[in-house]
């Protein structure tokens, strides 16, 4: 790891300052980023801790609507929203090992948009909107491509805003060796349909399964999904699962998210 | 009922205080006043010409002490391989010099060409990154089958076809078996993968050169299973240090599953470095260059067939093998898919005919060698897998099967028809205790079970053999072994009584210090606290062997009984003087030199005292003193062997494999300590398991190793394992070594793969996927579910 300078802004505006020196980079939990730095991969001149930012933690509940500071650890997600969002608390508290859960943090999940990673499922089936620090943006509109977003440059997430469903759940399918999602199913039903995120499985990073949500906002049972089957033409193929297999498994565990959530 | 703390008391283990609190004491650990750090700059690339190393920038950078290349080297001396193995025409096997670092060629992604040594490990870290190699990259040779047909590309310029040795065992008996195959009512044929796997020691590897130019002397502290090994082969082979003039310590050692019997030449760099500064040089491995360059294990890839009658009595058995030795031959690489396989194939069954075919191929992948099991495991899964096949094929009971082709227990001694002398066993017992403790009778039940959850079950069964306690030199130096494979200890008697026993085997993880001062207490009726277990540090230990194979009970704890003996008799000589009888006339029993029928007795600790502050003493008969050393040398190996069982539940909609249950019953001999055995099982059976269902080393077709870290290489978690029921009640104690042990560390890893397997396809043939006769391992759900499909 090369030698980088640290700094650690009490406020959004400090913090967007501070991003502003040449070599700057935003750490938030560091589960990605240190691993990366130590590998050579990345070398910032400067840190930008966002984690003593009081306005980035904590979560609230807005009427139906709950909201998660972005520098929120996914244990404390785990942990305080099993009420409002169970489903939810429960693909925090499945997330890494309880080291990552406790340093690892939504908005750097999601700014990282890694493409097996399980916070993406679940923004983007809730429908989630991103709020920066400049401004909002729907989860429709955030994911762009393998670990890419509609972030810009400078541009610091601060909360999410989550409607909560009436009902949900994610299944994941463990990737043998990392144990990130191989493919991950995050269904939500809200009063206006169902929503479906997929992660894990395709090249593109997280995506809906629209002809699943269609099926199940007609009659939300895995019964609904029978022949629906996604194209394995842009699922990833690795050493752990060819393009056919993860396209099977997004049915698969569509049907099992729909069964835990109904 | 066994003494206190003596031999088959289940002690706690001893070590576990310091290395469960933060005391333990590995090579990292160690710091010596003034070292600097090195750090290996390595091949990105498989296959390679060294056109030029450019390390100007490197020097220039702060910090930096020394950049070494492989021409710094190239006047030592290779790493040798320590068995010579010959080919079926009798041609010995081609042995490339395996430099310290590379020279002309890198052969393998993470091959060392250059060291780098500055005042910090990141300016050594930042300066191996400056150094410029200029290497025209070659096709890389990774696929065994085209590396033996490629008539051009060759991984050591100077061998054709990159074949090490094309080995014949037993060539006289080729012609029976292919006869008896031509006659014979069935044969079952079966290829197989044995995969590839990196053996992950908790502690990576790490070396400190340290040398006094005052005297001369070098000392190594480095991750060694092996120290006297390691210092005969840099002493004998590499670098021309006079034995006497070197000392290796290998203090706490944090696993090495094999991959740590070997000499490195990380090693020989850093004592290089060492002197060429006039000051210590340390070398921590970091997880990714554990990965690259590590001996890895296994890789074989496989044909076997089995010729049986209708009944599936076995008639003869033949194999194929292509061994994968990597790039360079680590030390035990020849003898690891050979003499430790081969030998193996008869299993515990009476099979008449059997002969086996093994071509050792160089590819540019990491050197591989022994690991856990090492060369059995492989036996023992191609062999229990055809088994199966044949089972299914000829719709025999497994059980049954395997009843009718053991070995019967009034068979013994036993000589198989590849070269081995079993001395003991009874293998029908431990199958009716597996069928007792696994509750194999109520498995229908359970498959009902979980037939109503939607979920496949399935019993697979494995009934194996292994031969450790390695090894008689003798009948190892006829086989082509370059060393020998005895063991020793010294018995040192305090003058206050108290005891240091100095061995040649190495604890790494094993609990020695435990198991051997419980063999100590016992014989000498001496508390086990009093008794201190040295290992690790050639200044201190006689020259032993080292610790692998499932060795050190039966081989360096035999040496220990022998020095106690040694121990017993001087002290009857004695105490015979002190108590003014005839020596014949003391009994020794639980610490109390006596003459029965008398109260005349000396305590030990009297007879020790006596020893050392010799006032009224015997001098002209009895030399002072009270400390014995014995070398042993075994007559045979060890067979141990056990029956397995293993369930799986497999989710048909994924492929999911899941260990329902895993039962062992195995015969290790006498046990020492229970407990411990139970750890060993448990860890051997995770392994294989890990080997079956998770791990696999793979390289891409570029040479490029793809599972380079834990993100991709799977190991098995405690979450993928079920509660072990493990039984070592039907033991047949070995018959030549006088502690009647035979071994128990590699058991676990030698005998579950096969049970893993066979119960998966068991379950798929129940679950209705009767085409499916065979998953290559790891049976990762992406292979099961696609071998449902296929």
């Amino acid at each position: 790891m090369q030698n980088f300078d640290f700094k650690k802004p009490g406020s959004i505006a400090e913090a967007v300052k501070a991003l502003q020196t040449p070599g700057a980079q935003a750490l938030s939990g560091g589960q990605t980023l240190l691993p990366t730095m130590k590998q050579g991969l990345a070398a910032p001149d400067v840190l930008v801790s966002l984690t003593a930012i009081a306005e980035l933690r904590g979560l609230r509940k807005e009427g139906d609507t709950l909201v998660i500071g972005a520098a929120t650890p996914h244990a404390q997600v785990a942990r305080e929203v099993g009420k409002s969002y169970p489903a939810l608390a429960a693909l925090a508290g499945g997330i890494g090992d309880p080291a990552v859960r406790n340093r690892g943090t939504i908005g750097g999940s999601i700014a990282n948009n890694d493409p097996s990673a399980c916070y993406p499922a679940a923004v983007l089936a809730s429908g989630a909107t991103v709020v920066t620090n400049q401004r909002r943006i729907a989860a429709d509109d955030f994911f762009t491509g393998l670990f890419e977003t509609a972030l810009k440059e400078g541009e610091i997430i601060t909360e999410f805003r989550f409607p909560i469903p009436q009902q949900a759940a994610y299944v994941k399918f463990d990737q043998p060796a990392s144990r990130f999602a191989l493919v991950g199913v995050f269904v939500a039903r809200f009063a206006t349909g169902v929503r479906v995120a997929v992660t894990g499985a395709s090249e593109g990073g997280v995506f809906r399964w629209k002809e699943a949500e269609a099926a199940l906002s007609k009659n939300f049972a895995a019964a609904a999904l029978a022949g629906l089957k996604v194209a394995p033409g842009s699922m990833i193929g690795d050493m752990h699962g060819t393009p056919d297999y993860r396209a099977h498994l997004v049915a698969v565990l569509t049907a099992r998210a729909v069964t835990a959530a109904a | 009922m066994p003494k206190d703390g003596g031999i088959g008391a289940s002690t706690k283990r001893r070590e576990d205080i310091r290395f469960l609190t933060g005391k333990g004491r590995y090579t990292a650990d160690i710091n010596l006043r003034g070292q600097a750090y090195a750090c290996f700059a390595r091949s990105q690339v498989a296959h390679g010409r060294i056109n030029g190393i450019d390390t100007a920038a490197a020097k220039a950078l702060p910090g930096v002490l020394a950049v070494m290349t492989g021409a710094d080297f190239a006047a030592m001396g290779g790493n040798p391989a320590g068995w010579l193995v010959q080919s079926r025409g009798g041609e010995t096997m081609k042995e490339p010099k395996r430099p310290v670092l590379a020279h002309g060629k890198v052969r393998h992604v993470g091959d060392a060409y250059a060291v780098v040594v500055a005042e910090t490990l990141e300016q050594a870290r930042d300066a191996a990154a400056a150094i410029e190699a200029d290497i025209t990259e070659l096709p890389a040779i990774v696929n065994m089958a085209q590396a033996v047909a490629d008539a051009t590309n060759r991984v050591h310029d100077e061998i054709e076809n990159n074949v090490c040795f094309d080995w014949g065992w037993i060539e006289d008996n080729r012609a029976a078996v292919d006869a008896a195959f031509k006659a014979a009512p069935h044969v079952t044929t079966l290829k197989l993968v044995n995969n590839r796997l990196v053996p992950n020691a908790m502690e990576p590897r790490a070396s400190i050169g340290d040398y006094d130019s005052g005297t001369g002397d070098y000392k190594l502290y480095t991750t060694s299973q092996n120290p006297h090994l390691t210092r005969l082969l840099i002493a004998a082979f590499v670098m021309g240090i006079p034995e006497n003039k070197l000392t290796v310590i290998s203090p706490d050692v944090g696993g090495g599953f094999g991959s740590k019997i070997y000499h490195y030449g990380e090693e020989a760099a850093v004592l290089a470095a060492a002197k060429a500064l006039n000051r210590p040089v340390k070398w921590v491995a970091d997880r990714s260059e554990s990965f690259m360059s590590d001996a890895h294990g296994r890789d074989h890839e496989t044909t076997i067939q089995l010729a049986t009658d209708l009944q599936g009595n076995f008639l003869a058995l033949r194999t194929e093998t292509l061994a994968n030795v990597g790039a360079y031959l680590s030390n035990f690489a020849t003898v690891t898919p050979t003499f430790l396989h081969g030998t193996l194939m008869a299993g515990p069954y009476k099979t008449p005919l059997i002969y086996v075919n093994v071509k050792a191929v160089f590819t540019n992948t990491a050197p591989v060698d022994a690991y856990r099991g090492a060369g059995r495991p492989e036996a023992t899964y191609s062999l229990e897998r055809v088994i199966d096949k044949m089972c299914r094929e000829l719709k025999l009971d497994p059980v049954a099967v395997r009843r009718l082709n053991f070995i019967a227990p009034d068979q013994f001694p036993y000589t198989t028809p590849v070269g081995l002398v079993y001395d003991t066993g009874n293998y029908g017992a431990t199958l009716a205790r597996l069928v007792q403790i696994g509750d194999l009778k109520g498995f229908e039940a359970r498959r009902a079970a979980s037939a109503r959850r939607g979920k496949l079950r399935g019993l697979g069964l494995s009934t194996w053999i292994e031969a450790c306690g390695i090894a008689p030199s003798a009948l190892v130096g006829a086989l082509g072994a370059r060393v020998g494979l005895f063991d020793v200890a010294t018995v040192r008697v305090n003058a206050t009584g108290n005891i240091s026993v100095m061995v040649g085997a190495h604890s790494h993880g094993q609990g020695h210090e435990t198991v051997f001062a419980q063999i100590v207490s016992d014989r000498l009726g001496v508390p086990a606290s009093s008794i201190d277990i040295v290992h690790g540090d050639t200044s201190k230990i006689p020259f032993g062997m080292g610790s692998y194979g499932s060795r050190s009970l039966a081989v360096c704890g035999s040496a220990i009984v022998k020095a106690v003996d040694k121990v017993i008799a001087k002290g009857k000589k004695i105490a015979a003087h002190m108590l003014e009888v005839a020596e014949a006339d003391i009994a020794f029993e639980d610490g109390m030199f006596s003459v029965p029928g008398s109260n005349k007795a000396k305590t030990f600790g009297e007879i020790a005292f006596s020893a050392y502050v010799p006032h009224n003493y015997p001098l002209e008969t009895l030399e002072p003193g009270l400390e014995e050393t014995a070398f042993y040398d075994p007559a045979n190996f060890t067979y141990p062997a056990g029956a397995y069982a293993c369930e799986v539940e497999v989710d048909p909609d994924t492929g999911r494999v899941e260990v329902a249950s895993f039962a062992c019953a195995d015969d290790f001999g006498n046990v020492m300590n229970p407990m411990i055995v139970n750890g060993q099982v448990h860890g051997g059976v995770a392994q294989g398991i890990g080997q079956a269902l998770l791990e696999a080393a793979v390289y891409d077709g570029n040479g490029q190793l793809l599972t380079g870290s834990y993100m991709d290489y799977a190991m098995p978690r405690a979450d993928d394992l079920p509660m072990f029921t493990v039984d070592h009640s039907c033991n047949t104690p070995c018959t030549h070594n006088p502690l009647g042990a035979k071994g128990c560390g590699e058991a676990g890893a030698i005998g579950s793969p096969p049970a893993v397997v066979n119960a998966v396809i068991d379950a798929l043939q129940r679950g209705g996927h009767g085409n499916v006769t065979h998953i290559d391992m790891p049976l990762t759900p992406a292979r099961v579910w696609a071998a449902i499909n296929g």
